[in-house]
């Protein structure tokens, strides 16, 4: 798989990694069994540190999504845990309060910006 | 973690201008720090002296535990603005020139970098294009296999191609031999991803010097109206802009100070440095 890191985005540079491999995988892009790029060769290809790409990594292990196998690499994991049930219902309200905000004039980016925005509200609030 | 540099209280002059003012921060073994800051901020000043290649009028500075000389220039890669090249020399000319010169020249290994930068080993220097001639002079640096290397606005001068390929080269290069890394750089967008460490330095002086995630949980931007910014007395504001009636403001604080109307959120690390950047200016 190829990352695609835009440095000017704002988003740190290993959470765009993150949601990269998650993405992958639950657009079926990556399989479980897959091997992930090793970090020096994310390094030489895009520039970033090895550090950030394995910082990426640990994170993706720890909430399950990878398991490092010794001396061999990263690998999708075979038994992924299935999605929370009630995904589907987020899912819906999303959809709904979307439509709502195209309709009181709001262009795709604004809605990104408004998300953005109250998800950073409540991240300061809660560290 | 061992430090690979400690510089501490360097001070020097330039016809009578502090170049450097009690300068001090450490750089641990296997990181890569940026050192940040606007022209003639000191960044340069600063790699020399570290380099060896100035002795500082006051302070101290310390590779691998050994003061600047003659047993820590084989530890200590260093690639200036002007890269030191010879234009009228072909690239593998300038490799054997290399070789030659140090004592723990590796050849296969710089051969090896220079193959992957693809540098044709018949061209002259002086027609190599920027981006070439910095692969060069990196690879010139790597191949006495520095445990420290002091890059120089590494990346200024590409064009976008070129800087990813030499961002790549420079990573692949930590990735494999844990290579410490100080680049200075006044191109924010350079660091996000690629530094572990940051040093900003403005008027001779070091601002920040720290872990890039501590630096941004230890920092907050304040937004507020007209009169918001009373809450904020005693809180270190690195810098305030005004913004629409009200202010913008880059404050050095652990926790928000939940107040009146001020709405707060944690920087990027771009918000971060351009906030001491322009927070000095501003003074």
């Amino acid at each position: 798989m190829l990352f695609r890191i835009d440095r000017r985005s704002g988003t740190a540079v290993y959470v765009q990694l993150i949601q990269q491999v998650r993405q992958a995988v639950r657009m079926g892009r990556l399989r479980p069994g897959d091997q992930l790029p090793t970090a020096r060769e994310v390094a030489e290809r895009t520039g970033i540190n090895p550090n950030t790409v394995l910082r990426a990594y640990r994170e993706l292990e720890v909430a399950g999504l990878v398991e490092p196998r010794q001396g061999s690499g990263t690998f999708v994991r075979e038994h992924l845990p299935p999605l929370p049930a009630d995904v589907a219902e987020l899912r819906r309200e999303l959809a709904e309060w979307v439509s709502r905000a195209r309709h009181a004039g709001l262009d795709p980016s604004d809605i990104q910006a408004l998300v953005t925005e109250v998800a950073a509200e409540q991240e300061a609030q809660h560290v | 973690m061992s430090d690979a540099l400690t510089v501490g209280g360097l001070v020097h002059t330039f016809d009578g201008r502090r170049a450097l003012d009690e300068c001090s921060f450490t750089v641990p073994a296997g990181s890569v720090t940026a050192l940040v800051g606007r022209n003639g901020a000191g960044k340069t000043t600063l790699l020399r002296a570290a380099a060896g290649l100035l002795t500082p009028d006051r302070g101290r500075v310390t590779v691998f535990g050994a003061p600047p000389g003659a047993a820590s220039l084989p530890r200590i890669g260093y690639v200036g603005q002007q890269a030191p090249l010879y234009r009228t020399l072909t690239v593998a000319q300038t490799l054997r020139l290399g070789a030659r010169l140090n004592p723990r020249w590796d050849t296969p290994y710089a051969q090896r970098l220079a193959d992957a930068a693809q540098l044709p080993p018949a061209a002259k220097v002086g027609t190599l294009a920027p981006g070439q001639r910095m692969r060069l002079a990196l690879v010139l640096a790597l191949g006495k296999r520095p445990g420290l290397l002091l890059l120089d606005e590494p990346l200024a001068h590409l064009d976008p191609v070129a800087r990813t390929e030499a961002a790549g080269a420079l990573m692949a290069e930590v990735a494999e031999h844990g290579t410490t890394v100080v680049l200075s750089s006044h191109v924010v967008a350079d660091i996000e991803g690629v530094c572990d460490r940051v040093v900003v330095l403005a008027e001779g002086r070091v601002l920040l010097a720290a872990e890039v995630d501590d630096a941004l949980a230890g920092h907050y931007v304040a937004v507020g109206g007209p009169g918001d910014l009373a809450p904020l007395d005693g809180a270190e504001i690195v810098e305030t802009r005004p913004d629409g009636g009200g202010f913008t403001a880059l404050v050095r604080i652990a926790e928000p100070v939940p107040a009146g109307r001020l709405s707060w959120h944690r920087p990027t690390l771009e918000e971060m440095l351009l906030g001491y950047l322009r927070g000095v200016s501003a003074r």
